[in-house]
């Protein structure tokens, strides 16, 4: 197996198309599906075995979901450069519509996975058209601006959650505003403002997850890699010089935003199936900075960086959940001390110099390297 | 009448919003980072407050003093623990380690405290509201001195920022940091002095607000403080003059529609003006247009 990759590896930087493409864009690809893969075929060993406990088990989905978020994510923040701390808005409206249209597909159908893929299709394209609205204004502000402006909006779309009510009628979808819906049965109502989504058939499961975040991870890294990726990222590193070779600004930044948006109506929208009631507190300003936090210690740009981040921070505080008095401080902290650690010039010397004094792979990856190295002039 | 009544309660909340958003303002225009911290100062300051009056006997004023001592040091202790090893390397890394000491300040005072609400005592407890009109308008002492002290405090900002050397230095600092170092300027000093003020200004902002609204929990400073820096990118972020109007805007904004036309709503179209205001003057009412060089 390892001897075919290498050998494709070969053939492939003959090619012109891979001088482009690079072969960052594999190894990146490479490790991300392994770790997808990887990780739920360890986790489904030990869940058969028997030794994952129930509330761990009770994780998977949403693990899944936080990666899928902290990749859509990732195309804002690390690829087209822009800070955005609405995410959780986005994956509200996936998560409402979704629940919605599965209500309503569950209505004369019962083949499972056909209603997740059609409500998951529905939340993407709400929140894809969520994203469309809110981008085409805003993508002109710079930087922070931006940032507040994301803020603003997740806030919004929390906030009309709060009064919007959906029910069924006798099959037929009633809506309401700001009041109670009257004259429909508690069973029939789907979504009542503040309480939220009640009632909902809980679909999700890890095998959907799985296929949310290879899904996301695909697209994600496929437009990164594509010439629209290419420009929205030079964009990124330098925005006059972008736009003096012709390149629509606004157009790009719109496109990863809208992208972005959609990815994460989807895995909102996996999220609201895998819950059977679910509160429009939910999608707070606080869960729209932790997927900000995921990306950003899993390196910003990262897409198996976050990947990895996200995973083991949903699982971490839920596992020492009988700390509880303690563990939220301890995460606090250890962002601070990672965030200084990682970003001080100096502090970050020091460290990567103990890390290299003790680091066991250390001739390993020498060895790499300067092999690397080599066929590189050689092909050269 | 109603209208007049509301129009009070809506300046006495921009008061408070104006204070708290001089706090983001000023650190913005020093060190151009967003301080998500800063709402968590002014719950600091309120159960300092509320620690120094129910246990300690304190009177409500003494309190105050010690409460704004004691924010201000924890302002310098925050900047120059998390902020300070950061500065310069970008605004996500800044803008995360300031999220990080939010969650600190929430959950230590989550242990200290625990998460049942605290009822805060009104600073004016004992005085009597005022009533104009054949008793049809009041006005209660808290949003009284909620504008009184806005008023004063912006007067006396203005002056220092203007007229003394430290206030010079400052703007000196925000407007160019490295050219500030070489004219011998102190700008670790300079930063510390704006996140002191700040953070002073943050306990008394908690307290006045705390008077109106007594219910003091470890997550009271979130939603303030969010509101607060709408306020001050409302009026033009690092502009002391925009904090004020954009405060005092956004409270009259929040409690009219709460008025008028939805509770749930509020804070929505509160965000909404934001995002409308942004589209039509991009560096907020009073901000400054920062061309960029090629």
């Amino acid at each position: 197996m390892a001897e075919k990759l290498l050998k494709i590896k070969k053939i492939n930087t003959r090619g012109f198309k891979n001088l482009v493409r690079g072969n960052d864009y594999r190894k990146e690809a490479t490790i991300s599906y392994a770790i997808l893969v990887g990780g739920y075929l360890v986790l489904q060993l030990l869940t058969a075995a028997g030794l994952i406990g129930h509330n761990l088990q009770g994780q998977f989905v949403p693990i899944c979901v936080y990666i899928s978020l902290a990749v859509s994510l990732n195309l804002v923040v690390g690829i087209s450069g822009e800070l955005s701390l609405g995410h959780a808005g986005f994956m509200a409206v996936g998560a409402f519509s979704g629940i919605l249209m599965s209500r309503i597909l569950g209505n004369g159908m019962s083949f499972e996975p056909l209603i997740i893929i059609i409500s998951m299709l529905f939340g993407a394209l709400m929140a894809a058209l969520a994203g469309f609205i809110i981008g085409i204004p805003i993508l002109g502000l710079r930087g922070d601006y931006l940032a507040i402006v994301t803020l603003a909006f997740g806030e919004i779309i929390r906030n009309f959650m709060n009064v919007l009510y959906f029910g069924l009628d006798d099959g037929k979808l009633r809506f309401a505003f700001n009041h109670t819906i009257d004259g429909i049965d508690n069973n029939e109502r789907i979504i009542t403002g503040a309480i939220g989504a009640t009632g909902t058939k809980t679909m999700a499961t890890f095998t959907w997850g799985l296929l949310l975040c290879l899904f996301t991870v695909f697209v994600v890294l496929n437009l990164k890699n594509s010439k629209q990726g290419r420009a929205i990222m030079s964009i990124r590193d330098n925005r006059i010089a972008g736009e003096s070779i012709g390149l629509d600004v606004r157009k790009y930044k719109l496109m990863a935003f809208v992208v972005s948006a959609a990815l994460a109506g989807m895995a909102g929208c996996l999220f609201g199936l895998n819950y059977s009631t679910l509160v429009p507190v939910k999608f707070n300003f606080n869960t729209s900075v932790l997927i900000l936090v995921f990306v950003v210690l899993g390196g910003v740009g990262n897409i198996w960086g976050g990947i990895i981040a996200a995973a083991l921070l949903t699982v971490l505080p839920e596992t020492f959940r009988q700390f509880a008095d303690y563990r939220m401080l301890t995460y606090a902290i250890v962002l601070i001390v990672v965030m200084i650690c990682t970003y001080n010039p100096a502090i970050k010397a020091r460290v990567t110099g103990i890390w290299a004094k003790v680091n066991p792979f250390k001739k390993k990856r020498g060895g790499d390297k300067g092999k690397g190295k080599k066929s590189r002039k050689e092909a050269a | 009448m109603n209208l007049l009544t509301n129009i009070i309660s809506g300046l006495s909340l921009g008061s408070v919003y104006a204070i708290i958003a001089l706090g983001y303002t000023m650190v913005y225009g020093i060190s151009k980072m967003l301080n998500f911290a800063h709402g968590d100062v002014i719950m600091i300051g309120g159960y300092m407050s509320f620690v120094m009056t129910m246990y300690m006997g304190l009177n409500g004023w003494l309190a105050l003093l010690v409460a704004i001592f004691i924010c201000t040091a924890l302002g310098i202790t925050i900047e120059r623990l998390a902020y300070r090893p950061l500065r310069g390397t970008g605004s996500l890394a800044v803008l995360i380690t300031a999220i990080g000491v939010s969650y600190f300040l929430q959950n230590i005072a989550l242990l200290i405290w625990g998460a049942n609400p605290k009822m805060f005592t009104s600073l004016f407890k004992g005085m009597k509201p005022i009533h104009a009109a054949n008793g049809q308008l009041t006005i209660t002492p808290e949003s009284l001195f909620t504008i009184l002290a806005n008023i004063i405090i912006m007067v006396l900002l203005t002056l220092f920022v203007n007229k003394t050397k430290a206030g010079k230095a400052m703007r000196a600092v925000s407007e160019d940091n490295g050219a500030a170092q070489l004219m011998g300027i102190n700008v670790n000093q300079s930063i510390s002095l704006t996140f002191a003020i700040g953070s002073g200004l943050a306990a008394v902002a908690g307290v006045l607000m705390l008077s109106a609204y007594p219910v003091l929990m470890p997550t009271t400073g979130a939603m303030p403080g969010i509101k607060a820096f709408t306020a001050a990118v409302f009026g033009g972020i690092g502009s002391i003059p925009g904090a004020m109007i954009g405060g005092l805007i956004l409270g009259i904004i929040e409690i009219f529609s709460r008025a008028y036309i939805s509770t749930e709503l509020s804070d929505a179209i509160v965000f909404a003006c934001l995002i409308i205001v942004l589209l039509v003057k991009p560096t907020g009412l009073l901000g400054k247009k920062v061309s960029e060089k090629v």
